[in-house]
């Protein structure tokens, strides 16, 4: 569809998932080929909206996760373009014999923008904390997924699944943000990293709520160390922009990857399989969730406790520029 | 319209045919589901040779009636049924689950045309049959959707939350059929988890239950009738059925859900169906 018009103004008086709600709105008024679902979770997630403006086009399966993605998909084997929203952890756990037997494997057109995910859901407490979706969902052939930076990328990334073939997930976070975009008008393709900052002493590469953290890290490191990093919002985990990460090895040779997420099989193991894979060297660590089941907390508060937040991050580079890493000019000769 | 005589005979034969035919794919696959097959093949030929509306010519028709097969396992008798509508090969048979076949123990939509959907993992049809159902509303279609379940799989949970939203969203172009043939792999059902009081418990989630024996082509047939016809609320039919229907020493045996046949066994086996046809045809 295109012609966004999301501003930070948006951002601050609109939650991210209100956003994805508004986006779903407009995008239904133009397609009507759009239908909600959501399992008694449509305030929650925000697909309410689309719901009071479209009550003939949303489904409430009520609380039957398996049921609502099963359905969604006998809806896009008959040309409907579904768009289902519950929590993350119900969409990429609780049903997923569902999203992959009936959703990615047939290669439906089905949208699953999943809410609350991470640790944005704190205080729910650990059995509401979804911090191995990533790694699960990009596991799943056929599928794409997506963790927006912020409010304004969430609205790019919902029309930009519209707008693509095949199943789509989207993982957000509960309530508002922290702004890292201006307005939606910037080159937002899935599958393309966006670069934030410029620099060529290190490189972050950060997805969803870490990506502001990334930023306000490489400022400090910018004022305090005179360190350079490259930031990049890798909004887009699978598939993963290998070029942006090949460029980052070889012009930065150091790479520091964050997320709000296990550091088993998220950004930092998909990005880690690509350095890996092209046989180049690159001092390289990753910050996430450590393998553990998360403490109870505020969101902000997670992200200090696991390193997450811009804190850590910052200290966590400086550990990273003093290992002992042996830098060969000839980048060529490697394999 | 009930069933005339020369259309009751037709099914007789052509449910013969294809229990023969569902045999011979059990022996060119090496094995297959076939007590499940053959309790449901009557279901299956009533459906495609009576009542679905469909073009094998045009596999992805937007009008047609859609099947889904929620006991996915038993493609090995759907793939027969398939195969003489013209959908596929009958030669493709003969390469049931063999490496690089189309045809795999379990029917995938991506590689099989008449295939609505891929099933297998159980508990899983009824809802995307609740979706199609949905979708046809949305869409202004005046197609129906059958689906047929197994019994053991309606121990999963995910089959009465489909069948709480079919009754929720008033989903009468939705037709489900339950092979109730009291049989799972570990067991009888009644033994491994019990259903019963089954009927009532569909009963009990807003269905209209008619039950009847499916192996009947006339009580199938007044039953599907009036579940096309019924528009108040959701209708389920409870086929009570033999597992290994047809062979002598397969029929209402558990072990029979899944196994090969050996040359003394496929004689055996035809021989059976045989007699078996006569008998019928006899009644009918």
């Amino acid at each position: 569809m295109g012609g966004l018009t999301y501003t930070m103004l948006d951002t601050t008086n609109l939650s991210t998932a209100e956003m994805y709600g508004n986006v779903l709105c407009e995008l239904g008024e133009h397609h009507p080929e759009i239908v909600g679902l959501s399992a008694d979770l449509a305030k929650s997630t925000k697909i309410g909206l689309f719901a009071n403006k479209f009550p003939d086009r949303f489904f409430n399966t009520g609380i039957a996760e398996q049921n609502m993605f099963s359905i969604a998909s006998g809806m896009a084997k008959c040309g409907l373009v579904p768009f289902v929203s519950t929590f993350a952890i119900f969409t990429s756990m609780r049903a997923l014999d569902q999203v992959h037997t009936d959703i990615c494997y047939q290669n439906l057109n089905v949208k699953m923008i999943a809410t609350h995910a991470g640790l944005s859901f704190g205080q729910a407490g650990t059995t509401h904390h979804c911090t191995e979706d990533i790694a699960i969902m990009r596991s799943m052939a056929n599928l794409k997924v997506i963790v927006p930076a912020d409010g304004i990328e969430t609205a790019n990334a919902v029309v930009g699944a519209y707008e693509t073939d095949g199943p789509v997930y989207i993982r957000i976070n509960r309530g508002f943000d922290q702004k890292v975009y201006e307005n939606t008008d910037y080159d937002f393709q899935i599958g393309k990293a966006h670069q934030l900052m410029d620099g060529n002493d290190l490189t972050i590469i950060a997805c969803g709520s870490c990506v502001y953290q990334a930023i306000e890290a490489a400022k400090i490191l910018s004022s305090v160390d005179g360190l350079k990093a490259r930031v990049l919002d890798m909004h887009t985990i699978k598939p993963i922009d290998r070029e942006a990460i090949l460029k980052a090895v070889h012009e930065t040779r150091r790479i520091i990857t964050v997320e709000d997420h296990n550091v088993i099989g998220g950004l930092g193991s998909a990005v880690g399989e690509v350095i890996v894979e092209s046989g180049k060297g690159c001092a390289f660590r990753k910050l996430g969730i450590p393998d553990t089941f998360s403490i109870i907390g505020l969101h902000e508060d997670l992200m200090a406790y696991y390193e997450i937040d811009t804190n850590g991050i910052v200290e966590n580079v400086r550990k990273l520029i003093g290992l002992e890493f042996e830098e060969d000019e000839d980048w060529e000769d490697e394999v | 319209m009930p069933l005339t005589d020369i259309e009751l005979l037709n099914l007789e034969k052509k449910a013969h045919e294809l229990r023969n035919l569902c045999v011979d794919t059990v022996v060119w696959a090496g094995s297959g589901h076939i007590g499940g097959s053959l309790s449901a093949m009557d279901i299956l030929t009533i459906l495609y040779y009576k009542y679905l509306n469909i073009d094998p010519s045009k596999p992805l028709w937007e009008d047609r009636d859609r099947f889904i097969l929620s006991k996915g396992h038993v493609g090995v008798g759907f793939a027969p049924v398939l195969a003489d509508k013209g959908y596929i090969d009958k030669e493709d048979l003969k390469e049931y689950n063999h490496t690089g076949s189309k045809l795999g123990m379990h029917l995938d939509s991506n590689k099989v045309p008449g295939v609505d959907a891929s099933t297998g993992s159980l508990g899983h049809g009824l809802p995307i049959a609740v979706g199609m159902a949905l979708a046809a509303r949305i869409n202004k279609k005046g197609y129906r959707t059958f689906c047929l379940l197994g019994d053991g799989e309606c121990d999963e949970g995910s089959v009465w939350e489909a069948a709480m939203s079919a009754t929720h969203y008033k989903v009468t172009n939705l037709i489900t059929i339950v092979d109730r043939n009291r049989c799972m792999i570990d067991g009888p059902t009644e033994d491994v988890m019990a259903l019963e009081p089954f009927a009532k418990k569909w009963e009990a989630f807003g269905f209209i239950v008619k039950e009847v024996n499916g192996h009947s082509f006339k009580e199938l047939s007044e039953a599907i009738e009036y579940a096309i016809t019924e528009d108040k609320a959701p209708v389920v039919i409870i086929a009570n059925t033999i597992k290994g229907c047809g062979i002598d020493f397969m029929a209402d045996n558990y072990k029979w859900h899944y196994g090969g046949l050996n040359s003394e066994k496929i004689t055996q086996s035809k021989d059976s169906l045989e007699k078996y046809y006569q008998k019928r045809v006899k009644g009918a």
